[in-house]
């Protein structure tokens, strides 16, 4: 048995780094420290894809690495319209040959963002992101929002790691001297801990961002009595609040870009994190989902110059989300092969665009057999990033750190399986063009 | 014709332990399911584990009724997964996000069977 110190989980967009495994036998057999019940969970390993497999007839036929990669570059090399999407639960440098190979056959490449925090990517670029590294939180922060985000079930050690219960240099007491507030539809685990909980009516966002702006610039005379069903009371109390902390935080989730609203509400978040400072120090932050989404919008953008939802079709990268994010591209049936590695279209995208994956070729990459795999054509296992593979990826604040690898495999990493297919698509070219 | 609800989808804790196990049983129980105030599970004459039929004008999916206290009122929680996204909307008003959340829906009690992961994904086939 070997003790292995200072894992890091590749799960969520936390990327918790202090991790305590036991390794026996090539295998982790238990999760000693650190981890959360949901990175625990990856850590100790599911069931796999056991072999790479090309549907024939309707079903999947196990064969060889070099003959799924050979089909899956014989596909990619003779599509019209490709569609490279997902890379946000594997490593930066196995996104960079992503790009590469997009570039290669003229894809479309897009990643996870576009159904998780795109609208935020949006705001972002509309009006900027007065933000800080999650370090900063830890050590300054004394008043936390969460803002239609639920980290008791999607981010389990986040108040615990870096806000409302975590322990830094000015906040040594933890949550003794901090304040919670948490803004949501439903009364979640997050919630009963808060200070104070503002049970907004669903897709009212925009309405209580506004009226805490107004409030904060000095015009609660412009604000009704009830705004989105929380009252002026409340929303007054959140300002009070707001303009006493020293160092102020608000954590947004999936409750605010998964709405009507969408881009809206962020820009309109962050615009009240901007009111907020004429009276204090205050940031905002996105809680990104997979642990490596902030990395592929990275790698993306020093790749193409944009972070996700890129046209490489016309020889240059051409971005406008909304046309060439995947959703739009599948509901309007207009790519003709769809490639998807380290993600889950078949679990998580509208059931509009999955109809249209069941009629084209489509190739999946990945550790573990999902809804994907049901309608996938030819399927590459994958080593786990993070336990059989290491690489860099970057935590929700945009901080690379280094993944490391936990035990051996015979499975082929991303990285490899990608720059093979690249290298097969441009053997298939050559031999076209002569 | 059924009651009209508000659908909201999002993570639960279980839901994201099954993230790489979603062919499992835990993943099915978990996330084939509908949350609900209790006060709409009585007004909808069903309880706990009972089969809901919830249509919206993208399509329709069974699910289990599970009372979930905490819940407003006329709103209704699937865990994000292939059971909520039979009934989310694909339009992304230009955004390029699909609407998870704020889904006009009707649900209803039902006989029907809560189809499995795979017998779900057949109905995209077909």
């Amino acid at each position: 048995m070997v003790e292995i110190t200072d894992v890091v989980c590749s799960l969520c967009g936390c990327v918790c780094d202090d991790i305590v495994v036991e390794v026996e036998d090539n295998n982790v057999t238990k999760v000693k420290k650190g981890a959360c019940s949901v990175g625990k969970s990856k850590l100790m390993g599911h069931g796999r894809i056991e072999s790479p497999a090309i549907r024939e007839n309707g079903s999947l036929k196990d064969c060889s690495y070099d003959d799924a990669i050979k089909k899956a570059a014989e596909i990619l090399a003779a599509a019209r319209r490709p569609l490279l999407y997902g890379w946000s639960s594997t490593v930066c440098e196995a996104d960079k040959v992503g790009v590469e190979l997009a570039e290669e056959i003229g894809a479309v490449i897009d990643n996870t963002a576009s159904v998780c925090h795109g609208p935020s990517v949006l705001a972002i670029q509309d009006v900027g992101l007065p933000s800080c590294t999650l370090g900063e939180v830890k050590n300054r922060a004394d008043l936390v929002i969460y803002w239609g985000a639920n980290p008791a079930a999607a981010h389990a050690n986040h108040m615990k790691r870096y806000s409302y219960i975590s322990k830094g240099y000015w906040t040594a007491e933890g949550k003794k001297n901090k304040k919670l507030i948490v803004v949501d539809v439903r009364r979640t685990a997050t919630a009963k801990m808060a200070d104070v909980f503002l049970q907004i009516e669903q897709g009212k966002d925009y309405l209580v961002f506004s009226a805490l702006r107004a409030m904060l610039y000095g015009y609660e005379d412009v604000v009704p009595e009830v705004v989105g069903g929380v009252s002026k009371k409340d929303l007054l109390e959140t300002v009070r609040m707001m303009k006493e902390a020293k160092f102020g935080i608000i954590f947004f989730g999936m409750g605010v870009t998964h709405t009507g609203a969408r881009h809206n509400n962020i820009v309109n978040a962050i615009q009240t994190t901007r009111a907020a400072h004429t009276h204090t120090k205050f940031n905002i932050m996105p809680m990104r989902g997979h642990y490596n989404v902030a990395g592929i919008n990275q790698v993306c953008t020093w790749e193409t110059g944009y972070p996700f939802a890129v046209d490489l079709s016309r020889g240059y990268a051409w971005y406008n989300p909304g046309e060439h994010s995947a959703t739009d591209l599948l509901i309007r049936r207009e790519c003709d092969v769809a490639l998807f590695i380290a993600s889950d279209p078949g679990a998580h995208f509208p059931g509009e665009s999955i109809r249209h994956l069941a009629k084209i070729p489509v190739i999946q990459i990945d550790p573990f057999p999902n809804p994907t795999t049901e309608f996938a054509d030819v399927v590459i296992p994958a080593a786990i990033s993070g336990i059989e593979a290491e690489g860099n990826v970057y935590r929700m604040d945009n901080i690379p750190i280094r993944l490391r690898k936990l035990v051996d495999t015979e499975y082929m990493a991303d990285e490899e399986i990608l720059e093979r297919i690249l290298g097969e698509v441009r053997a298939i070219k050559e031999k076209e063009g002569e | 014709m059924g009651t009209k609800v508000n659908l909201i989808s999002g993570r639960t804790i279980v839901q994201g332990q099954n993230l790489d196990n979603k062919l499992s049983e835990e993943y099915f129980s978990e996330v084939a399911t509908c949350e609900m105030n209790k006060a709409d599970m009585e007004k909808l004459g069903v309880t706990g584990g009972d089969s809901v039929k919830v249509k919206t004008s993208y399509g329709e999916v069974v699910v289990r009724a599970k009372g979930k206290e905490g819940t407003p009122e006329g709103v209704i929680f699937i865990p994000m997964g292939p059971w909520a996204n039979a009934v989310v909307s694909g339009d992304t008003h230009g955004a390029g996000m699909p609407q998870y959340k704020g889904i006009d829906a009707e649900i209803e009690p039902t006989e029907e069977e809560v189809l499995h992961v795979k017998d779900l994904m057949k109905r995209y086939m077909e």
